[in-house]
């Protein structure tokens, strides 16, 4: 249904498309993203559920495809139906901030940057959320130890901080 | 502790910080909440969470899907099942497969039990913050009970791990029905209790009218789900919107409040607890014989005794436990309605053992990012009572 008027509205927006078990999955440059988001939210899909990313150290970065995945999960009350967008971002490459159209965004964006490292251009609070702003590292990421390593830093931490920045 | 520093900064001398938390009977759990007050009214709060952070998602993409169970008890633990039956469901979808009709049967039956304690909870302790004690030695009782029926079935009382992929861990024993029956009433009765005291109560009114109001638009646009999302007027349930355990055949409304207050969103809560003993008595009476787990010896391991006795099954367990299921490559979500909101369980498979990414979607995330519009402007002991109507549960809210 949405992905329909996705096609008709922003032609050539989605690069990729599948339906796994039922769920719709599109995938978007991030070039195309904020007018998805703004069709979207026209089109009723306003309870913005989930954001998170997926890791795939991996996968070989070329233009279009970086090493994260980050994942939209929206549900339309209408209609009941269910839309999951997916955008891939460099390491270091930042993404729109969703907080000036769904407030729920704010969270959930922290969230993202805490575990994986990954900016939203535009937060106004773009600070750790569940660990503390001297952690070493982005928990989530695939190459962040499960032991945690060295988080109080008690050998020297060679980790970068914050991207580099210092809190 | 630079968000303090720089807010002291500016203080005038007027200003006062107070921490609410981590370690606060009112947070239930550890919450941190900074409280910039000017006399008594609250001028801006600040929630700091991950106090309770312990890595579940990173944990689990290095445990087997069947290892991963554990870990949903602790994610909202005062309905564990709840989060057991929303991560199976969750993994069963991602391989594609229907469980037993007894198993769906009962699977709805504790979620329903489950979701009564945890309202009891909300409604019991949100009362004790707010100064009314007897309500929650009425309910609480009730809670007890509610325990002492996952005892019988899981062998544990809260840490329950009573699902498993593809159905249930084991049957609920010989005299659970009857207990739960007698269960029925006496929680009925202690609802009635509770209200008899709370709902036409001037001192409740006072202290729970038009506190943390919120409108539909704003509540959807914060992300909110569950009995808070309800009070504020959406009548939001994925029991009916998105049926799944055939809820669809259940026979059970969906209350809705008006102004999404603290004191709809109790009335809210109590109406749910009848609804959900409507649910459990249609279970009761439907509950049809037959097995409670699929036999599909690539998911679900075999009896114990066939094990012991028989080659296939021990080389049916031994394939399970070493190499893990076959999964299909790909990703899916799925959600639950949970006491607190939509559950929801984020699977990317690439086909081996864990699970790539495991993400979990806490109901009481968004709804506690909204802390700080919910109290602005309002006194010390309204946040008290917002923060109880919230439900917030540090185990699933920092993960």
């Amino acid at each position: 249904m949405i992905i329909e008027h996705i096609d008709a509205q922003l032609p050539g927006a989605i690069t990729d498309r599948h339906a796994f078990r039922g769920d719709q999955t599109i995938v978007v440059p991030k070039a195309s993203f904020l007018d998805l988001v703004d069709l979207l939210h026209r089109e009723g899909f306003q309870l913005l559920v989930d954001i998170t990313a997926v890791d795939w150290p991996e996968r070989p970065e070329s233009q279009d495809v970086g090493r994260f995945d980050v994942v939209y999960h929206w549900l339309n009350l209408a209609s009941q139906e269910r839309l999951r967008v997916k955008v891939a971002v460099a390491d270091g490459e930042a993404m729109p901030t969703l907080t000036g159209r769904f407030k729920t965004a704010d969270w959930f964006e922290r969230e993202v940057f805490d575990l994986f490292g990954i900016r939203f251009e535009g937060h106004p609070n773009m600070k750790r959320l569940l660990t503390w702003d001297d952690f070493p590292g982005h928990a989530l990421r695939k190459d962040f130890p499960l032991d945690g390593g060295d988080p109080f830093c008690m050998e020297g931490c060679t980790a970068p901080y914050n991207n580099g920045e210092r809190a | 502790m630079e968000s303090i520093a720089m807010t002291r900064q500016q203080l005038d001398g007027d200003h006062m910080i107070v921490n609410l938390g981590p370690s606060h009977p009112t947070t239930h759990g550890t919450l941190r909440i900074i409280l910039e007050l000017e006399g008594e009214t609250i001028l801006k709060a600040t929630p700091e969470i991950g106090y309770l952070h312990r890595g579940v998602e990173k944990l689990g993409e290095n445990l087997s899907f069947q290892q991963f169970i554990p870990l949903t008890d602790r994610l909202n633990y005062c309905s564990s099942i709840m989060n057991n039956v929303g991560y199976a469901c969750a993994v069963e979808k991602l391989l594609g497969i229907e469980i037993p009709k007894r198993a769906q049967q009962i699977r709805v039956l504790v979620s329903e039990l489950a979701r009564v304690a945890d309202h009891i909870v909300c409604v019991g302790v949100n009362a004790v913050d707010i100064g009314a004690f007897t309500a929650f030695l009425y309910l609480f009782k009730q809670r007890e009970t509610v325990y002492d029926l996952f005892e019988m079935a899981a062998g544990q009382r809260l840490h329950t791990s009573f699902t498993r992929i593809g159905g249930l861990f084991r049957d609920i024993p010989e005299g659970f029905v009857p207990l739960t029956e007698r269960f029925l009433v006496e929680c009925e009765a202690a609802i009635d209790e509770c209200e008899r005291l709370l709902t036409r109560n001037p001192i409740w009114h006072d202290r729970t009218k038009g506190i943390g109001a919120i409108g539909p638009e704003d509540a959807v646009n914060w992300g909110y789900t569950g009995p808070c999302l309800r009070a504020a007027g959406v009548p939001q349930d994925l029991r009916k919107a998105q049926p799944y355990l055939g809820y669809e055949t259940y026979d059970f409304d969906i209350p809705v409040g008006t102004t999404g207050d603290v004191f709809d969103r109790y009335l809210v809560r109590v109406e749910e607890m009848r609804q959900s003993l409507r649910i459990i008595r249609q279970v009761l009476d439907r509950l049809e014989p037959g097995p409670v787990c699929v036999e599909d010896p690539k998911i679900s391991l075999p009896p114990k005794e066939k094990v012991y006795t028989r080659m296939e099954s021990l080389i049916h367990h031994f394939k399970l436990i070493m190499h893990g299921m076959e999964m299909p490559v790909g990703e899916v979500y799925s959600a639950t309605e949970a006491a607190n909101g939509e559950l929801g369980f984020y699977i990317v498979s690439d086909g081996g053992k864990n699970p790539y990414r495991i993400r979990v979607r806490p109901p009481c995330l968004p709804i506690f990012s909204s802390f700080h519009d919910q109290v602005k402007g309002t006194l010390i002991a309204d946040a008290v009572a917002v923060l109880g109507a919230m439900n917030i549960i540090a185990g699933e809210l920092d993960r």
